[in-house]
């Protein structure tokens, strides 16, 4: 029954055979289960959406659900290259090269890191090796705010305070936890005959990373890059400690448009702005979403 | 064997980078302020030793008790909710749906979003004066009420509901690659015997993709910690500090309210509670897996 | 041999102007958006037009803790912003750890001691040095309506509190809410402070905001306090809780709301939607003691050492041209503040900051002239702190007036240990 109602039984193990009328009320009620989950993980983005494309007076008296009359282009084109964040009227494109400039590197640098060493923990195991992990586990529970500090002691203290190098340093230590953690779990899937085999044939450490580990574990480099790259791309708080001025990130950047206290303030600028800064992520998951999906199938969060 | 032997030497000295910066990064920044937490450190650090006297004052703040009571009703709120929403979610996406790639993206989305972006949005959807309420209202429905995010007693659960909105999708992909990965035909003959849909998925499916659960869970518990700018955006700690938490705390402890040995013993409290849950967690999962593959 | 060292001679001399680069001044703050942010912007330009250097650091959040959370992570590091946003007490608290800059030639050469009331020159010196210098003066206590609204109605702008609640009470009955506000932190306990003066008249709320003294913290006037605020509190609508300022405002200016008890911010953001005092908006000022009373914000930018000489050079420029009426009379235009400088004419300000004018000099004469304490120019931020929790607390729910004066009393206690 509780099946018929969802309709389970035309859907994942049934046999391919239908025809039952009631299963199809089951199918309705799933679609509508799903469409109603859809309503509510749509709702931001369409406000968001439709008060950038608003104009001031629909701002100021329409519902915040209507739909704009007009689509106000312009604020885009306003928002990217023309809005005036603090003394500078550049909008927000040098802030959104920054964080491209900061972001790229740390991304592809601490992917790599994390896949050579989650290909160590997994397949080269050494006394210790467990604890390692557990305890490089445990950096991906710290609260930023905790450490602010002495970072920016340990960073000024080496010359690297308020560069987009100390910034990158920052982004790929904090995020070694995850990457590790991902690409371990995927290589500890892996048969372990298939080391002991290339050892066997004379392969050593870094050719069989290279030529078999690699080659295979492509949707967990996916599933990494995209979450690495969300993580770091939004991060807020170690951007505005340490960086400065023209070296800023679109998230401060977008911080400095958005929270203001003593002045007036442009909801349809601050959405446009909004979401030119949360693009490139909603790009990367608009266009490698379905990888994501198949990177975790192949193991990058299986045992 | 004598490459086996090299090749775990030169495995422990490709991590040793690694476990070095963790070391300092993490640990010895937690020492750093776990040192913190017992001098008298005000707007500048001070590295004369105290005593107890930032954690008795701590716990004197009704701020401070507020602040961990939410963190407990949040944290396992959203970890829950997050949990059952994704499976959920994820369960039902698997039942072959035309259009799963569209739902699976409308689902995963929230997730690339910083809420910065969308904790203003939030608030307005769930302020009864112009959001959902006041649609509502608007369609006909008079009656309706949803003014949870202005009642000092409610409002910690609508952060919940946005917390959710944003990490539900991680989870739901997870568990359907999960699902997805899993061996079909022990499945296959359950079905063949009989068994009803509920007893397979409660019976074989879960217990199979509990390595699922684990991610989900270390992942959901992260963003939980990490939950500062959800709640400065949403409501600012408000109505009154009704929805504050340890986090937004500590850091106006630090450094606006100039009490740095306050905001490190803070600091440290949130940490001791984070490692009561997930470090013997850690260990149960971690064990089995060593056994396993050992 | 000679012509080698001759070489290095002459590369030696041609260096040497470029050791000393132009007047730099890296500047931390807030005012990152609308009209403050181009008030900040001509500042910059008047430096560069001097050639100097302007190095932007702006860190967006008006109370900042962020700001504050980076000049701290900044200090730490060894290297300073060279000017940074701070108020009043900041200001002393950032002097006693040594690491601000004097700059008392400039202040000389531009007369500030003369151009300042007391109260504020005092604030921008440590130890009788100045390290600070100053934007503007704005002041927290103003009541603000619309004509229109209160000739719908039938009331005038109350000049005691039982008028207030009378023409409230009216408001209610015309389906009109009586007080606009916004359900923030901050907009609770400016609230606060401007009932606190205007209940119990300025000199109580020197006592017991300014000097805490603890007979004025646990006296009956406070408690008089809080029951004027839990009845303030009928008077919102029901979805004030997190409302902006300036959607508050908006609510006087489409006529959804009778007064608004706020700084005179407000009359910048109705400037800048195109209103005008007297036709679409008065000011007045609170009801009760509020008529004596001034209470201050004055924002200032103190000036960090630095080991680099062009920095200094570039403080000073800044400092000086902070200072100058030009750089006044444009800044607190858009702002809605007036000018800090007691020498300047008011030509181009309208009726609602001349009225400011004179209510400062008028309360400077009386005894009225006191700083704001929660908007951070009279107390340390862990006491404004405290009195900021206590009062959205009790705005925010129902505990009695003699509860959330023993609070009060407990709370700064607390944050001075």
């Amino acid at each position: 029954m509780a099946e018929a109602a969802l309709g389970l039984r035309e859907g994942r193990w049934a046999p391919a055979v239908s025809g039952q009328r009631r299963l199809r009320i089951g199918r309705v009620l799933l679609y509508a289960v799903l469409s109603l989950f859809a309503l509510y993980y749509l709702a931001p983005l369409y406000v968001m959406v439709a008060t950038s494309l608003k104009s001031a007076e629909e701002l100021r008296e329409a519902s915040i659900f209507a739909l704009p009359h007009a689509a106000q282009l312009d604020t885009w084109r306003h928002a990217w290259s023309e809005v005036c964040i603090s003394v500078s009227c550049g909008g927000m494109r040098p802030y959104f090269v920054n964080s491209l400039v900061v972001v790229v590197p740390a991304v592809l640098i601490s992917t790599l890191i994390g896949a050579i060493n989650g290909y160590a923990l997994a397949a080269w195991r050494f006394p210790g090796s467990n604890l390692l992990f557990g305890l490089l586990l445990f950096s991906c529970f710290i609260p930023f705010q905790a450490i602010i500090l002495p970072l920016a002691q340990l960073l000024g203290a080496v010359g690297l305070a308020s560069t987009g190098t100390g910034l990158a340093l920052t982004y790929i230590v904090y995020g070694l936890g995850f990457t590790t953690l991902f690409f371990r779990n995927f290589y500890v899937t892996v048969p372990r005959e298939l080391v002991r085999a290339a050892t066997i044939d004379g392969a050593g450490f870094f050719a069989i990373f290279w030529h078999i580990m690699l080659p295979i574990s492509l949707p967990t480099i996916v599933v990494t890059l995209i979450w690495q790259f969300t993580q770091i791309w939004n991060d807020f708080l170690f951007a505005v400690t340490l960086t400065n001025g023209a070296g800023q990130t679109a998230t401060v950047a977008l911080g400095n448009l958005v929270k203001t206290s003593q002045a007036t303030k442009r909801y349809d600028v601050e959405m446009a702005a909004a979401i030119i800064t949360g693009l490139p992520t909603l790009l990367v998951f608009l266009l490698a979403g379905k990888y994501f999906v198949r990177g975790l199938t192949a193991g990058a969060v299986k045992g | 064997m004598i490459r086996q032997a090299f090749g775990r030497h030169l495995s422990a000295l490709i991590l040793a980078p690694t476990a070095a910066a963790t070391l300092v990064f993490v640990y010895g920044f937690i020492a750093w302020t776990a040192y913190m937490s017992f001098t008298g450190s005000r707007m500048m650090p001070v590295y004369e030793l105290i005593g107890f006297d930032a954690y008795t004052r701590l716990w004197q703040f009704e701020r401070w008790n507020v602040s961990i009571v939410n963190l407990l009703i949040f944290g396992s709120l959203f970890v829950g909710v997050g949990l059952l929403t994704g499976l959920l979610l994820a369960i039902l996406l698997d039942q072959r749906i035309r259009a799963e790639g569209l739902l699976r993206t409308i689902y995963l989305y929230p997730m690339a979003l910083s809420f910065i972006v969308t904790g203003t949005v939030w608030k307005w959807l769930l302020n009864p004066g112009i959001g959902l309420e006041r649609a509502m209202h608007q369609i006909g429905w008079e009656n309706f009420r949803f003014g949870w995010i202005v009642d000092p007693e409610l409002a910690i659960y609508t952060i919940v509901i946005a917390g959710v909105w944003q990490s539900s999708g991680l989870v739901l992909a997870i568990f359907l690659a999960a699902l997805r990965g899993m061996d079909q035909d022990v499945v296959k003959a359950a079905f063949m015997d009989g068994a009803s849909t509920l007893q397979i998925y409660w019976g074989i499916v879960l217990p199979s993709i509990r390595p699922a659960f684990f991610s989900a869970v270390i992942v959901l518990t992260h963003l939980a910690v990490k939950s500062f700018d959800l709640v400065i955006a949403m409501t600012n700690g408000g109505p009154g500090y009704a929805t504050d938490l340890p986090a937004i705390f500590m850091y106006s402890m630090s450094f606006q309210r100039n009490n740095i040995a306050v905001g490190s013993a803070t600091a440290m409290m949130m940490l001791c509670t984070v490692m009561a849950i997930i470090v013997p967690y850690l260990y149960s999962e971690l064990r089995p897996a060593r056994s396993a593959h050992g | 041999m000679l012509k080698i060292r001759f070489g290095f001679a002459c590369l030696a001399l041609a260096a040497l102007p470029a050791l000393a680069g132009p007047p730099t001044v890296e500047v931390l703050h807030f005012m990152t958006s609308g009209g403050q942010a181009k008030g900040m912007k001509s500042l910059k330009d008047d430096l560069e037009a001097q050639g100097g250097k302007w190095v932007d650091t702006p860190v967006g959040g008006g109370n900042s803790e962020d700001a504050l959370a980076k000049l701290r992570t900044r200090v730490m590091g060894g290297d300073p912003p060279s000017s940074v946003q701070l108020k009043g007490p900041l200001i002393q608290e950032w002097g006693a750890l040594g690491v601000l800059q004097p700059i008392d030639d400039v202040a000389a050469a531009g007369r500030w001691e003369q151009a300042l009331p007391k109260r504020v020159s005092d604030t921008m010196k440590y130890k009788g040095q100045w390290v600070a210098a100053p934007v503007n003066i704005h002041r927290l206590d103003w009541m603000y309506a619309n004509p229109a609204v209160l000739n719908k109605v039938g009331i005038r702008m109350p000049s005691t509190w039982e008028e207030f609640d009378a023409a409230a009470d009216k408001l209610k009955a015309a389906g009109i809410t009586p007080l606009a506000h916004g359900g923030q932190a901050w907009q609770d306990a400016s609230l606060f402070e401007i009932v606190v003066a205007s209940v119990g008249g300025p000199e109580f709320h020197r006592k017991a905001l300014v000097e805490l003294d603890n007979a004025a913290l646990t006296g009956p006037t406070m408690k008089q306090v809080f029951d004027r605020m839990r009845k303030l509190r009928g008077y919102v609508d029901a979805n004030f809780s997190g409302r902006d300022w300036n959607v508050a405002t908006n609510m006087i200016i489409t006529g959804q709301a009778g007064f608004q008890l706020m700084g005179d911010w407000v009359k910048g953001d109705m400037s800048a939607a195109g209103k005008q005092p007297g036709r679409d908006y008065v000011c007045a000022n609170p009801p009760g003691g509020g008529g004596a009373s001034f209470l201050f914000i004055v924002d200032s930018f103190a000036m960090f050492k630095s080991k680099n000489p062009d920095v200094l050079a570039g403080q000073k420029l800044f400092g000086r041209l902070m200072m100058e009426p030009r750089f006044q009379e444009n800044f607190n235009l858009a702002k809605g503040s007036i000018p800090v400088r007691n020498d300047m004419k008011l030509d181009k300000f309208d009726s609602c900051a001349l009225a400011a004018r004179d209510q400062m000099d008028k309360s400077i004469k009386g005894g009225g002239f006191n700083p704001s304490a929660i908007h951070d120019m009279a107390v340390a931020s862990a006491v404004r702190g405290a009195m900021t929790d206590v009062a959205t607390k009790h705005f925010n729910s129902s505990i009695s007036s003699d509860e959330a004066v023993q609070l009060l009393a407990r709370s700064i206690k607390q944050a001075r240990e």
